[in-house]
């Protein structure tokens, strides 16, 4: 086992990512299950009425792509697919510009909607927690301006919104803070929106006391989360096909977390703890 | 699978960044160097440009400059008690000169003066959250922990049991004002082991994240950049 303790972690890296790329040169096709929490996603979006105005906070920046744009784009797809409007804020300086683009190239699938009609992207905010109490006082004074520099108020979309009370549903996808916690805290909790989340998998735990205390209807957690609301709405993604690869990475990790506590029993003089 | 390179020069650019991070994993280098700092430089112009443009100039400057030329928020509301929140613009020069302070740190004598605006900012955020929290975290979470333990499934009271059992000892594994001896060893060593369970999980969740992080390079470089699709 010595020779474990010796190995150049660059072997690690290697054999990481060639487990990583093979299966997307070569999918593997391995099953994937949709479970109970994104079908609860899924089905609170199913039950806002028709034609309803819809506010979703795209809180992230390019570092989270693979695991936010999924879901980006097929809740989007959804919300579009059942004429809903959409009402589009980002909490992430480094998120305005990758969340337009996006929903641009979404919404682009529906050839009868129309900017500020069906969808607006109203851009980014500093301000984190204060800006979210703002928006409750209304939608425009925290955001004049869309992200493309127009009046926020001169917009069709924007003339029925006013402050929280306008939307039946909030749609949140979150990479960390401010996110998932600060709209259940600030929003959630003072102004009873019903809300659910797409978050990334490190932060996903902390979001589930939130599920089982009902504050989140339903919870999209990383890639698997997003792969598998893709699943549930006959979608084949860039999440759905990168589940081959994440599976061979997490039993490789498994592997030298087994191998490495071996490696460390086996030295001489080393007491098990 | 046949490859077709794009012909977009941005993506070429990100393609070049991405395989000059990823040769760190070899080894620091000057490529990697010339990636880090390119980042940090762009990051620090592209945050400045944008809070300016999408902060200071719509939330501040113009509504500011309308309320000084007498321009009123709404046309279409009239009457002294017709004023929506957006309307006291005017005192929108106190947050601006609060702002101007937080400059006074570069001028060593009145630097003192930028402890004001930071005051300002610290008891509005501690306010904010804390209010927050006491009615998102701390209540809602009390409350929800206050289960039935007798379901009409087993299986539902089964796990209502695990979490009656998982919540109170883990909250003992924290009490510290009695030495963990007899009862109380045990109920914390319990403890513990669940907290240890919710660690594993975390971990697991982490490593999803970093590994997607991954793909997420390597889609895009097999797809964008080599066109393999």
């Amino acid at each position: 086992m010595t020779w474990l303790e010796r190995l150049d972690r660059r072997w690690i890296f290697l054999v990481m990512g060639l487990l990583v790329l093979g299966p997307l040169l070569k999918p593997l096709y391995l099953p994937l299950t949709v479970t109970k929490h994104v079908l609860n996603f899924r089905d609170a979006i199913d039950r806002v009425p028709n034609g309803s105005t819809i506010l979703m906070s795209c809180d992230y920046d390019p570092g989270s792509i693979p695991e936010m744009v999924p879901m980006t784009r097929t809740a989007m797809r959804h919300l579009l697919s059942k004429n809903c409007k959409v009402v589009i804020t980002v909490l992430w300086p480094a998120g305005p510009g990758l969340v337009d683009s996006v929903t641009r190239r979404v919404a682009a699938e529906f050839p009868g909607k129309r900017y500020g009609v069906d969808w607006i992207n109203l851009g980014y905010k500093a301000g984190n927690e204060a800006v979210m109490v703002v928006m409750g006082q209304g939608i425009a004074n925290a955001f004049p301006r869309d992200y493309t520099g127009a009046e926020t108020r001169s917009f069709p979309i924007m003339h029925n919104v006013r402050d929280y009370t306008s939307f039946p549903l909030l749609v949140n996808i979150s990479a960390g803070y401010p996110g998932t916690k600060e709209w259940v805290q600030q929003v959630q909790a003072r102004f009873h929106l019903p809300m659910v989340s797409g978050c990334t998998a490190v932060s996903a735990p902390e979001y589930y006391p939130y599920l089982q205390s009902g504050q989140l209807l339903g919870l999209l957690g990383g890639m698997a989360g997003a792969a598998e609301y893709e699943k549930s709405r006959g979608e084949q993604g860039t999440a759905t096909k990168g589940m081959d690869a994440q599976s061979l990475g997490h039993v490789f990790v498994a592997l030298c977390i087994v191998l490495g506590n071996l490696a460390r029993r086996a030295r001489p003089g080393e007491e098990p703890r | 699978m046949t490859p077709h390179l794009t012909m977009d020069f941005g993506t070429w650019v990100a393609a070049f960044l991405t395989l000059c991070a990823f040769s760190f994993l070899y080894r620091d280098n000057p490529f990697y160097k010339l990636a880090e700092h390119l980042f940090v430089g762009v990051s620090a112009g592209y945050y400045i440009v944008l809070n300016y443009w999408t902060v200071i100039w719509p939330n501040l400057l113009q509504p500011l400059g309308k309320a000084l030329h007498g321009q009123g928020v709404d046309a279409t509301r009239t009457g002294m008690f017709a004023a929506e929140l957006g309307d006291y613009r005017g005192w929108l020069l106190l947050p601006g000169v609060l702002g101007l302070l937080l400059f006074t740190r570069l001028f060593g004598k009145i630097g003192w003066l930028s402890r004001w605006p930071l005051a300002v900012i610290i008891g509005v955020y501690a306010g904010i959250k804390t209010t927050g929290f006491a009615q998102g975290d701390f209540v809602a979470q009390v409350q929800a922990s206050l289960q039935p333990l007798l379901l009409p499934s087993p299986w539902l009271t089964f796990s209502a049991i695990v979490f009656l059992v998982g919540l109170v000892t883990s909250l003992l594994f924290f009490f510290f004002s009695r030495e963990h001896k007899g009862a109380l060893a045990v109920a914390s060593r319990t403890g513990m082991y669940f907290l240890m369970i919710g660690f594993g999980a975390g971990y697991g969740f982490t490593v999803m994240s970093r590994i997607s992080l991954l793909i997420g390079r390597f889609q895009f470089l097999l797809e964008n950049w080599l066109g393999l699709r």
